[in-house]
């Protein structure tokens, strides 16, 4: 991985802001913000591959994140024995039903020969079919909700640690990417936009409503960390010797020794918070890197180059022999799952699984303004975009509160515009991130970091 | 007999009417949408937020007018403050065509780009709309309310069910039924209809015969303004004024227009009620239609519904999906206006 001068650059204003945020906001914010941006950063990744290599568009960013969300939920949640007990054999029956269902219209596709008598038999097949497995389904989902809603109302999961859903999630993402790739790659690139933000919008829906899976719009709460709590850290002694270690200059120099405790005690709060934050941050940069390794490889080797023939020129590559169909079908597959992954990391992060905050202005279209506005076909650009388009996104709210204090520092500060204009920050973001969008797009329609064009 | 009426009644009330009236807007949408498909040749992301645009601006111009007194009775004050909206929602098509759109139309660049531009059209408008009236749910709606209220109805025929007509879907239905008339009429009998059909099958051919693409543009602005701002405006007399809901419906509109073949301008209507009617249809509970219809010992215990209203949404997406797999062009051949 060599970076040339331009690129340390794009680097070390980015290391810079957020040494400059740790100052100003406290170094808790700037970790905040890091670790968003590296789960962004991943997001890009995961799109750039498939838009910056393939030339394959996929707007589906959302579905593929709750995928990964969901991944989490199953991985590490505890088992809900009784719901197992009450519907687990109704469920059984009705996915046997729904495997012979699709058996049945395979072997219907391959023997009919006529095409009306195809989708005639199809569709009745599929119609009593599907009202036969709905019976017992929604007698099983039914009773799966009945148990405990307050509490849990669903499946629950595997109780494994959390960290495995990272993979889980992927391969969840990557198999309805798989779906969706089959159903959809052959159309053209903006119906294909269109098509993968609607399958997007099921997905989410579909989270939303099957509480059985998800527990829907219940939320579910309190997923098992990674990383150590902070409560348990606060009480551990090597922690707090640690603490003292760092900080030993300016305890030594407090000589009560009950203000000395205190702040000791205060001391520890904050660093046990940091040092959750702090951890979270490694394990999410190891992520990165590991993908962007692979990534970079993937670019360079003789697969990356068929890929980029095919982006580029679809009728030759396909005259050279490359299958086209089933290469856009792997990039957007892999693309998808490496977003999956970053959705379980997201759901890791929070702790919680909120199915409704999925929204595609926050988590199609910000990401594919990242991916943009970094530099498609350019991993580090794409990384880049992540970093600075989230940065941008927190850091817009702060700054637009203080210009608009300073150009209404002549009003009254009850004016009614003064107020509207306060109460609407949090849309200036989107107001930037359109402009941002606009003006990249127009004059380095490249990206910030642009691809590496190779003649070899 | 009764029963069979009483049945009618009810579909009528929770099925059609409803169908009807938000199948109206999804169609003047979709034919927004069609229009700059056909001859600006790109998906236009921000053609919601254009819709809430209009709407905002409307509202805007509904409640000065019902500050100073002015109204229209038992009509809704929206219908005199529409002309304003439309003015409106058209120099901002013009403004972003101007802007944006028209650099990347004389580069020739690939549509994919100007739907990418228009996204970031779509951030700006949106965040536009959400600074000057936030995001807050908004009704603008006076005047008579209903038409015929459900108790009325049960009074005069007699009947067990009750139908009722908000005055907003009769008005949404007759601006409709005006508007695409006026709308087809333009396109199939006047000269710059004739050329802007032209232009959008050839544009060579219709550049070489002396047509002027600039003013075909100018047009097609114009006709998308006013197509948006009166979509946007019947969409929040009709349920309420909320800037989040235009996103949203930004999908159904696409599905409504690739459904109804995208660039056909009657497919784009077709397609409309086609996504409104299976929405509504699909998430229907049947059990009161078929209580009527038939004998008390045949009578449904469970709800006779598809599929639950969560997923009202996800029915446009799958009918949109079943389409493009079967009849990629549409249920009208698309492409052509």
């Amino acid at each position: 991985m060599k970076f040339d001068k331009y690129e340390w650059t794009a680097i070390s204003i980015m290391v810079l802001l957020f040494i400059l945020v740790g100052f100003i906001q406290g170094w808790s914010v700037s970790l905040v913000i890091l670790n968003m941006c590296i789960i962004s950063a991943i997001m890009t990744m995961g799109v750039n591959i498939s838009w910056g290599y393939a030339g394959v568009i996929n707007f589906g960013v959302m579905g593929f994140l709750a995928m990964g969300g969901l991944a989490a939920v199953l991985v590490s949640y505890p088992p809900v024995k009784e719901a197992w007990h009450v519907g687990g054999s109704g469920l059984g029956i009705s996915f046997i039903l729904l495997v012979a269902l699709v058996t049945v219209v395979y072997f219907i596709t391959k023997l009919v020969e006529k095409k009306s008598h195809k989708y005639w038999l199809n569709g009745l097949v599929i119609f009593f079919g599907l009202i036969i497995i709905r019976y017992f389904f929604l007698n099983a989902t039914d009773r799966i909700e009945e148990v405990d809603p307050a509490l849990a109302g669903f499946l629950g999961g595997a109780n494994l640690p959390i960290i495995f859903s990272w993979v889980v999630g992927g391969l969840f993402a990557g198999g309805v990417a798989f779906v969706i790739g089959k159903v959809a790659l052959g159309l053209r690139s903006d119906y294909l936009a269109i098509v993968t933000l609607g399958i997007s919008e099921i997905v989410v829906s579909v989270l939303k409503h099957e509480e059985w899976l998800s527990r829907g719009v219940k939320n579910v709460i309190g997923l098992k960390r990674p990383v150590p709590y902070e409560i348990n850290l606060q009480t551990s002694d090597w922690f707090i010797n640690m603490v003292m270690w760092f900080n030993s200059s300016k305890l030594n120099q407090i000589i009560d020794a009950d203000q000395k405790q205190e702040i000791l005690n205060k001391l520890i709060i904050d660093s046990s918070s940091l040092f959750v934050k702090l951890n979270y941050t490694i394990l999410f940069f190891t992520v990165m890197i590991v993908i962007y390794y692979f990534a970079n490889k993937a670019q360079i080797s003789p697969w990356g180059r068929m890929m980029r023939a095919i982006r580029d020129n679809e009728v030759s590559a396909n005259a050279m022999g490359k299958d086209i169909v089933k290469q856009h079908l792997i990039i957007f597959v892999i693309g998808a799952a490496i977003v999956g992954v970053a959705g379980a990391m997201l759901v890791t992060l929070d702790g919680l699984f909120t199915p409704s905050s999925y929204r595609p202005l926050r988590f199609t279209f910000i990401i594919w303004i990242m991916v943009i506005v970094g530099g498609s076909g350019n991993n580090l650009g794409a990384i880049f975009g992540g970093f600075v388009i989230w940065f941008a996104w927190i850091e817009v709210a702060p700054l637009t509160t203080f210009l608009i204090n300073l150009f209404t520092s002549g009003l009254d500060p009850q004016n009614a515009i003064r107020l509207h204009l306060l109460d609407s920050v949090p849309y200036f973001r989107y107001l930037l991130m359109g402009m941002v969008l606009l003006l990249i797009l127009r004059y380095r329609p490249k990206g910030i970091i642009p691809e590496k064009v190779r003649h070899s | 007999m009764v029963d069979f009426i009483n049945s009618i009644v009810v579909l009528l009330n929770f099925v059609i009417v409803p169908g009807l009236s938000y199948g109206s807007q999804l169609a003047l949408g979709a034919l927004g949408v069609t229009f700059v498909y056909a001859i600006l040749r790109f998906a236009n992301f921000a053609h919601g937020e254009l819709m809430s645009f209009g709407a905002m601006i409307t509202i805007l111009f509904t409640w000065f007018f019902q500050s100073q007194n002015i109204g229209l009775g038992i009509l809704p004050t929206a219908l005199i403050a529409l002309p304003f909206g439309i003015l409106a929602t058209i120099v901002l098509g013009l403004l972003s065509d101007k802007f944006v759109f028209k650099y990347y139309r004389k580069q020739k660049s690939v549509p994919v780009v100007l739907a990418m531009v228009s996204i970031g059209v779509m951030f700006v408008i949106n965040a536009i709309v959400r600074i000057i009236i936030g995001p807050g749910d908004k009704k603008f709606l006076d005047g008579q309310k209903f038409i015929i209220k459900a108790r009325q109805f049960k009074e005069i025929t007699g009947l067990n069910e009750g139908l009722a007509l908000k005055s907003s879907q009769v008005i949404t239905i007759l601006i409709t039924i005006a508007l695409l008339t006026f709308t087809f009429w333009f396109l199939q009998k006047t000269k710059t209809g004739k050329s802007m059909r032209a232009f959008s099958d050839n544009e060579d051919l219709a550049l070489l015969s002396g047509i002027n693409p600039d003013r075909v543009v100018f047009i097609t602005w114009l006709i998308v303004g006013t197509l948006a701002c009166v979509a946007g405006t019947l969409y929040g007399l009709d349920k309420s004024y909320q800037p989040i809901i235009y996103l949203n419906l930004v999908l159904p509109i696409f599905a409504s227009a690739i459904v109804g073949g995208i660039g056909s301008p009657f497919g784009a209507v077709v397609g409309g009620y086609v996504i409104a009617f299976s929405e509504i249809m699909v998430t229907y509970a049947y059990k009161k239609f078929f209580k009527y219809l038939l004998p008390e010992n045949l009578e449904p215990s469970s709800l006779v519904q598809l599929l639950s209203t969560d997923y009202k949404f996800a029915v446009s997406f799958t009918i949109l999906v079943i389409v493009l797999l079967i009849r990629p062009s549409g249920i009208f051949r698309g492409k052509v206006l």
